[in-house]
């Protein structure tokens, strides 16, 4: 610990070194950067301690401020993003703003990062003398307080978005659930069973989608779509696009008697995968929430050629219920927090063409299986090949679609084992004497349950080939494979290439992020990845927040997962949007932007530099200003106004010019020798 | 010059991405320059220019502004402003003699701690080649202009 | 001073164009005032006057030096130290004094490419043996000196002490008037004195508040050099790309050069609170680029904000026209060492 009063200090700076036990000592000096940090200027005390961040540590804090009366703390530990609030509450359990504190990163920036103990005791003091010039200019904040408007939007009505809109209305919260398909259900609804348990999809997850369009406390607003986000955490205002059903929902009752009379079928490219047909006035499903049907615009004859009408002719209610005159509703919300769940996409398999999806008519998709498999399916439930009846006696499952795989996704998709696994498992049970061969590169089956199914499907006689398929072809070299589909596969395990001829192929594609989520990212103001996922606010300890303060994700949109995970985040989002609004106010950073309207000259550079337009010019007086609650701080105005007459909350020129200069103490020419 | 020259880089992190970059290659113990000292900004669109200048004038032999990949910033479109100061910026620097290396604009998404690890030894490397700057002792207290130090008597900062 | 003497005036110039000298002519009649108050002690644009008058003077015998002109040479600094002790108050008249201005945008190259410049290259010249100025040269008769010309052009306080300063390219004659009454004031009336260091007769608003033109809000997709655009009347002429530095400007010129057309310059120096003109300058400019956006591919954007850099021919020159000298860099690095570090 040093010591040293400076006469002409204008404040009392406290300096905290931490050793993090060897994570920081081991590389930096600490002692040394402490004893040096008490002869800068304006450090009234200086201490190093094994951890600043026990309770022990932050006493020690608490106490310097109540007895040696500091007016600024820098504790020079880990990052910010660990431990600043942890020690700007301590200082304000001393009796200090919290914002006459400042952090220094010695540990992730600088004793991880090297072990050259010279450059990392000189980079700890720099960047600790940095810290200290700039605390000096620190200024006491005040949190801004945020109403929260009790009201929350969820978007996507899979697994997820139900399971946060039932979590929320069920506390007693209104939610507003938009779902741009004419039902909700998501992807779960298209399978057939879930792994490991094999529970039936539809039976677990109807009793939800009921629910929620039977709850008091949810809006359910289907063929519709967020078209534009305003506002901030606590109040937005939201414009969701109501598309038009040409059903009027007032009146219609849902017997589906229109569906049955429509004489027009289509392939349904959507639900069904493209394996079955609907009709043109149709529901995705029978169990589909709401019962209201759709009318497809695009394929309806009465809208392409102005003859037909058999909907409304047969429709029974009174008054009829197809309005062929019904427009998009523009609505307005107001909301208090966001969750996005808007899933996943499918990878496209056909951006491999060695695996032959599309040319090769009995390569299917993992999609298409599902819908084959299921009872209510365009099959009845049966595993035929594209003719409709013959049963395949061979088939083979591939894993790792577009995943894994440095010319698509890098990234594993997580749930491609556990559904290939179930898959053979349906194979196993609807035809037993069928022979199934799972290509894999790595078995993955983390999770309850998951390693016993695969040991089942061991037991059950799959064939397991750990390698990566090569090809999917029909040209056949010998006999045996004439007529079948040949699996071009390296076994690793035995070391050579094997061609496996089956009748039926099935491919595992990966979850990938939905086309546009990029646009969605961008309309809420959040952050999305390479990959199209939206970014969480911390990947252990804060999966479900984003960096953008109340809006939530839950479920696929942030990374592949499975039906449970996607729940998990799905209540877990509820819980902290719950939490916030039985607050009623939150607290927000006061990391805003201001401008002195006496100096503001009125020129108009800032005007367009917000992205939250939180900017606005006052034609009158001439000047601009900043409407504080709209600004979210990122100090891009601040850095524009050429009259430096926009100040950065706790950002400030001042602030960080003094950290140049601090940061640099060490390269002032009489310091230089080189 | 007989001892080691160590270029000193001022980086300019932008909280969301470059910053959380810089955590991650430290969590993840990636070994890299310790050349570059880091200040944090909530976005690479609060880096005034004169920042940058601030940097140069005081010592630093490098200044890296890093912030979200183009699309991913978390401000939107922050950092577009931030390329179009940088470019502008860039021109002038170079009417001013200070090399385009030492001066840069990276990317580094929260998850590219090595990318960002890289881009800081890369830097770090290209100022070895190009050597010091010591703008106030070499440029500004030198009768001459820009000459090796030793020629230079050390006057007394302005 | 004893009571019954006026107080004394002094006006030198240094490294300037002339133009200052003569603005102290547009304060008109009241020049008539100045010459009922003042005494002047030293003013060789107007009366002969000699250095050793200068020097034979007691310090603080001039009551107020209007210094103007950069710091160009030894000379220059030499007779900015003897009027500084010579004087009461030291006052950096127009630009140049106060931040350097045009002379000192020659810190963008160096002083042998000047001397090259003017000794050697230059088209109308007549100098076969490429003779260029020495300090010393020893001829039959003896040895002869003249002020070395230094390398770096620097502002007046960056050699001595300043008291007020009035910015200006030249400054306007109420400004003129104002220091003027505020010393006089202060000397005959006893009213107190601003601030040392004051900038006098100025605002601290930017030049833009006492601009009427209509401004909007900026996209600029191409900036135009003055002869490639006639400028629409009544429009801010920033909005229409017509580089204007009023946003970065300190006023008090009441918007002379918006009004009648042309982009003002410069030449008030920076508000308060900024560190560098030219950099914040350079900062605005560059934010309402109208080019590139979040949706677009990098490649693609850069290309875009290239396109539109590429219309800003003299960035330097552009923004630090007069702040040069009081610029963080201040000068550019220039040398035979092609900037590889060592010579």
């Amino acid at each position: 610990m040093s010591e040293k009063k400076h006469p002409d200090n204008k404040e009392r700076v406290g300096v905290y070194v931490c050793h993090c036990g060897t994570n920081i000592s081991k590389v930096v000096d600490v002692e040394e950067v402490a004893r040096w940090a008490g002869e800068q200027p304006n450090v009234e005390v200086s201490r190093d301690y094994k951890f600043m961040c026990s309770s022990l540590g932050q006493e020690l804090i608490e106490q310097d401020i109540k007895e040696k009366g500091l007016t600024r703390v820098v504790c020079a530990s880990c990052s910010p993003h660990m431990h600043e609030k942890t020690f700007r509450t301590a200082c304000e359990r001393g009796g200090l703003n919290p914002f006459l504190f400042e952090m220094t990163n010695i540990r992730e920036h600088d004793s991880w990062i090297t072990d050259d103990k010279e450059a990392a005791t000189i980079k700890a003091k720099s960047l600790v003398r940095g810290s200290i010039d700039r605390v000096v200019h620190h200024e006491p904040l005040d949190q801004i307080p945020v109403e929260i408007n009790p009201n929350t939007l969820v978007v996507g009505g899979g697994i997820a978005g139900i399971t946060s809109a039932l979590e929320l209305a069920d506390a007693g919260y209104h939610v507003y659930l938009v779902e741009r398909e004419p039902s909700i259900g998501g992807h779960m609804a298209q399978l057939d069973k879930t792994f490991p348990t094999l529970d039936c999809s539809a039976c677990i997850l109807t009793p939800k989608m009921v629910d929620v369009g039977q709850h008091d406390n949810i809006t359910l607003l289907t063929w519709s779509e967020v078209e534009q986000v305003d506002g901030f955490l606590g109040n937005f205002t939201i414009t969701v696009r109501k598309k038009a059903r040409y059903v009027n929902e007032e009146h219609c009752t849902g017997c589906g008697i229109c569906i049955e009379k429509c004489p027009f079928n289509v392939v349904d490219d959507i639900f069904e995968a493209g394996m079955g047909t609907r009709k043109v006035i149709y529901r995705p499903f029978p169990q589909a929430v709401p019962k209201y049907p759709v009318i497809d615009k695009e394929n309806c004859v009465y809208f392409q050629k102005g003859k037909c009408k058999a909907c409304e002719i047969f429709c029974p209610t009174e008054p009829n219920s197809i309005d062929f005159e019904q427009e998009d509703e523009i609505l307005q919300i107001e909301v208090g927090n966001i969750i996005l769940a808007t899933g996943y996409d499918l990878f496209d398999v056909k951006r491999i063409p060695q695996y032959g999806y599309g040319k090769l008519e009995n390569v299917f998709t993992s999609l298409e299986f599902e819908r084959m498999v299921n009872a209510a399916g365009p099959t009845d439930g049966k595993i035929v090949l594209r003719d409709q009846e013959t049963k395949p006696k061979s088939v083979a499952i591939v894993h790792c679609v577009g995943s894994r795989d440095e010319n698509y996704h890098k990234y594993c998709s997580k749930v491609c084992c556990m559904y290939s696994l179930k898959f053979a498992h349906l194979v196993h049970e609807r035809i037993p004497d069928a022979e199934i061969y799972d290509c894999y590169i790595d078995m993955r089956t983390p999770g309850k349950g998951y390693e016993e199914f695969y040991n089942r499907l061991l037991e059950e006689g799959t064939h397991f080939i750990r390698g990566k398929v090569a090809e999917i072809t029909d040209a056949a070299r010998i006999p045996e494979e004439e007529g079948k589909l040949i699996v071009q596969v390296e076994d690793t395990l035995i070391g050579r290439q094997r061609r496996v001829p089956v009748d039926m192929v099935i491919l595992s594609p990966a979850m990938e992020a939905r086309e546009g989520s990029k646009e969605v990212s961008q309309l809420f103001k959040m952050g999305c990845d390479f990959d199209g996922f939206f970014i969480e606010r911390h990947p252990k300890l804060d999966p479900v927040a984003t960096m953008t303060d109340g809006i939530l994700i839950a479920g696929a949109c942030q990374g592949p997962k499975d039906v449970p995970e996607s729940v998990s985040q799905g209540a877990a989002a509820a819980a902290r949007v719950a939490g916030l609004i039985s607050r009623g106010t939150v607290m927000m950073e006061p990391v805003r932007a201001s401008i002195d309207q006496d100096a503001c000259s009125g020129c108009r550079i800032c005007n367009n530099m917000c992205p939250y337009n939180a900017i606005i010019f006052h034609e009158e007086e001439n000047v601009s200003e900043v409407i504080t609650a709209l600004c979210q701080g990122c100090g891009t105005c601040v850095a524009a106004c050429p009259s430096s007459v926009i100040t950065g909350a706790h950002f400030t020129n001042d602030q960080l010019l003094s950290q140049i200069e601090g940061i640099l103490w060490d390269m002032r020419p009489e310091k230089v020798t080189a | 010059m007989s001892e080691k020259y160590e270029p000193v880089i001022v980086g300019f992190l932008c909280n969301w991405c470059s910053y959380r970059a810089a955590d991650l290659a430290g969590t993840a113990r990636i070994q890299y320059a310790p050349n570059l000292r880091a200040i944090r900004v909530m976005c690479s669109g609060r880096v005034d220019p004169q920042f940058v200048l601030k940097a140069l004038r005081d010592g630093a032999d490098g200044v890296m502004i890093a912030g979200c990949h183009p699309g991913e910033c978390h401000y939107v479109n922050g950092n577009i402003k931030t390329m179009r100061r940088f470019m502008l910026l860039q021109k002038m620097l170079t009417q001013l003699g200070i090399e385009e290396e030492r001066v840069q604009l990276v990317w580094a998404s929260a998850s590219e701690g090595i990318v960002l690890a890289e881009k800081i030894d890369q830097m770090t490397e290209a100022l070895r080649t190009l050597g010091p700057l010591n703008w106030k002792k070499r440029v500004l207290n030198s009768g001459n202009g820009y000459q090796a130090a030793e020629a230079i008597p050390v006057l007394e900062e302005a | 001073m004893a009571n019954n003497e006026k107080p004394k005036l002094a006006m030198y110039w240094s490294s300037s164009c002339g133009g200052c000298e003569i603005s102290v002519l547009n304060i008109h009649e009241h020049i008539l005032t100045v010459d009922e108050v003042f005494d002047v002690a030293f003013f060789p644009c107007i009366a002969d006057f000699k250095t050793k008058d200068v020097e034979a003077y007691p310090d603080d015998y001039i009551t107020v030096c209007l210094w103007n002109g950069a710091i160009r040479n030894a000379e220059n600094e030499e007779m900015a130290h003897l009027l500084r002790k010579k004087s009461m108050f030291m006052v950096a008249y127009g630009s140049c004094a106060y931040e350097g201005c045009i002379p000192a945008l020659s810190n963008l190259t160096s002083k042998e490419a000047t001397y090259n410049t003017v000794y050697k290259d230059n088209p109308s010249l007549d100098n076969p043996d490429g003779i260029i100025p020495k300090t010393s040269v020893k001829v039959a008769e003896g040895e002869l000196t003249i002020p070395e010309f230094y390398h770096t052009v620097k502002s007046l306080d960056q050699v001595v002490d300043v008291d007020y300063y009035l910015p200006g390219c030249p400054p306007e004659p109420p400004q003129i008037w104002a220091v003027l009454q505020v010393i006089v004031g202060a000397l005959l009336e006893g009213t107190p004195l601003p601030p040392k260091g004051s900038i006098v007769g100025v605002t601290n608003v930017a030049v833009c508040e006492e601009c009427d033109l209509e401004k909007n809000e900026k996209v600029i997709s191409r900036f135009y050099r003055p002869y490639e655009i006639v400028p629409e009347p009544g429009i801010c002429l920033l909005d229409q790309g017509i580089m204007c530095m009023g946003p970065a400007t300190r006023g008090g010129c009441e918007a002379l050069c918006p009004s009648v057309g042309m982009g003002c310059r410069g030449c008030y120096g920076p508000m308060p609170g900024v560190e560098d003109q030219g950099a914040k300058m350079l900062s605005a400019v560059a934010s309402v680029i109208g080019a590139g956006n979040e949706n677009m591919e990098e490649a693609e954007i850069e290309a875009e904000i290239q396109a539109v850099v590429d219309t800003i021919a003299d960035p330097a020159g552009t923004f630090y026209r007069f702040s040069m000298a009081h610029s963080l860099l201040q000068r550019a690095k220039v040398n035979g060492s092609n900037g590889k570090g060592e010579a």
